[in-house]
């Protein structure tokens, strides 16, 4: 490690759409999962929250998310301070929570449909947003008929059709095989330069989150408090593939290697 | 029910092969292509032919322990069968099924109606569950026989008193499993539900009913074959009508055959009806099942 890091330090943000205050959450009275979160998330961009297990990376997204109530502080979207879910955020699941009896196009149309669009315009954008995940022909099948990889697709076409501001990912690829997660990525970075939205997104892979991210926010375990915010400067806009050999991608995975090792036992 | 035919055709062409190889058959390239079973072996493994098959080695068991006789109370299936045609012929047991059908079917259909209503309220909500689940708990495990004297002396020896019997035994079950189903819906659909700002009562409709269906199902079945048990069990020791009049009558004159008939008639009306049931939840509720090839 004689190189310098080519790392730069987080900038100002100027426009975020999700600011994270003071927040602590607190499981069963004595279980301090969060403390003292302090956090924005920039417009436009991917942010991941990455850091070992128990660090409560899933705990943070699920309170953006107004799934879980904090203990203390506030999340703000868009300049208003979140209650629980609302329309300007979707969420993508790990286990991708597709209704196992509900043909693709039903579950994809779910969100449109619990916001009273009508069936024939709800079904026009979910189509698009099937063809958008590349599973165009597949509307009328069941999630049981597709295979990891093209169920988490559907996850993720239901969550893009909303046209939410912020989309929420919580290690979507965890539960797809290796090589459907690389191509998953390398299509989530034409996403994220297509759609102009905001992607949060939790995982514990070290390099899948310097792949994709345009910043990393670390998080120490026990109780989760924010270690370090990095913003690996990697041009993303040519060929995702040289990314991987990109000699700032190989820092930086190194780099957030050393200091996540200090946190396993 | 539809993955059944795949697995029973896939176990005997591995058979296929193996006795291939063992008789030393000479190997071929693209052989992977003849594994599959023949037409023989389709049709002897197909779920029709070895229902048809366990039935008829029933039917052959209970005829071979007839004729023995392991009792002279034991009629042959024969005896049963030419039975069970003179009660059908001369109508007598079209009229008793008309008496003991009434308090079953009035009793299923309460025991499933309040049965899901009781156990989902309780799978929703905690205060539901600790007032009911101690009551439900209490019936399921209570002795049904040393109860009825009790029924009797408050409801008398009617229709009243035979509806309850069939609801007591009915009841629990289905209760439970409704409320271990609602219980157990997975936490990331729910949560799926919320986000995309499902209401309340739209994430119980649509999301917790529909998962819990299965299960319910599964304590509806249950809760009927325990219905029917309930239903004889009331017409053999309240008083005798309609079926258990028939069981009752035919044992006191050592008629065993009608007798054997009789009880053979009720189960095979049972198999039936929680058959129906099962198909009308696929057929309601289970889309993603016709769907699969």
């Amino acid at each position: 490690m004689n190189a310098p890091i080519a790392l730069t330090a987080a900038r100002p943000v100027t426009d975020s759409v999700v600011e994270v205050r003071n927040l602590d959450k607190i499981y069963a009275g004595t279980v301090q999962a969060l403390k003292d979160i302090t956090v924005d998330f920039p417009r436009g961009q991917l942010t991941s929250l990455l850091g070992p297990s128990g660090c409560g990376k899933t705990t943070l997204l699920k309170i953006i998310a107004g799934l879980l109530p904090a203990s203390a502080g506030e999340v703000r979207v868009n300049g208003k301070v979140v209650s629980g879910p609302g329309p300007e955020r979707a969420f993508v699941f790990q286990d991708f929570a597709l209704m196992p009896w509900a043909s693709v196009i039903k579950n994809v149309t779910f969100g449109l449909e619990m916001r009273g669009m009508a069936k024939a315009e709800r079904e026009e954008i979910a189509r698009r947003s099937i063809a958008r995940v590349g599973l165009a022909g597949f509307e009328n099948r069941y999630p049981h008929e597709l295979s990891g990889g093209m169920r988490q697709r559907v996850g993720l076409a239901r969550a893009l059709c909303v046209d939410a501001d912020v989309v929420m990912m919580d290690e979507p690829f965890s539960a797809v095989d290796e090589q459907n997660r690389r191509k998953f990525q390398e299509e989530l970075l034409t996403l994220v330069a297509q759609e102009k939205k905001t992607f949060i997104f939790v995982t514990h892979s070290i390099e899948e989150a310097v792949y994709v991210s345009d910043r990393i926010v670390l998080l120490s375990p026990r109780p989760g408090r924010i270690a370090e915010i990095i913003e690996p400067d990697i041009n993303r806009d040519g060929d995702t593939e040289a990314i991987r050999r990109h000699p700032v991608y190989l820092d930086t995975v190194d780099a957030i290697w050393y200091s996540l090792k200090t946190y396993l036992d | 029910m539809a993955e059944h035919p795949n697995q029973l055709e896939v176990e005997p062409a591995g058979f296929a092969l193996a006795r291939e190889r063992s008789a030393g058959g000479p190997s071929r390239k693209g052989a992977l292509l003849d594994r599959r079973p023949g037409a023989a072996t389709r049709f002897f493994t197909h779920p029709v032919t070895l229902r048809i098959v366990s039935a008829a080695a029933l039917c052959l068991a209970w005829q071979w322990a007839g004729t023995v006789p392991i009792s002279p109370a034991f009629p042959t299936f024969t005896e049963t069968m030419a039975a069970l045609w003179a009660m059908l012929a001369d109508g007598s047991l079209f009229a008793a099924f008309a008496i003991t059908l009434q308090p079953l079917l009035i009793g299923l259909v309460v025991s499933a109606i309040l049965g899901v209503a009781v156990g989902v309220a309780m799978g929703l909500d905690e205060r539901a569950e600790w007032f009911a689940s101690p009551i439900f708990i209490v019936a399921q495990a209570a002795p049904l026989a040393a109860l009825i004297p009790l029924i009797v002396f408050a409801y008398g020896i009617g229709l009243t008193s035979k509806t309850l019997v069939v609801c007591i035994m009915a009841m629990p079950v289905i209760v439970l499993n409704s409320f271990a189903a609602v219980r157990h819906t997975p936490v990331s659909l729910t949560e799926m539900g919320r986000s995309f700002l499902a209401p309340r009562r739209k994430v119980i409709s649509r999301i917790i009913l529909p998962a819990a269906s299965p299960v319910i199902f599964a304590g509806l079945r249950l809760g009927c074959a325990s219905g029917f048990i309930g239903a004889i069990l009331a017409e053999l020791l309240i008083t005798p009508t309609g079926v258990g009049d028939i069981i009752t009558y035919s044992r006191s004159i050592a008629d065993y055959p009608s007798m054997y008939a009789a009880i053979l008639s009720i189960i095979v009306f049972s198999v039936v009806f929680i058959e129906a049931i099962e198909q009308a939840e696929v057929i309601l509720f289970r889309p993603e099942k016709r769907a699969s090839p």
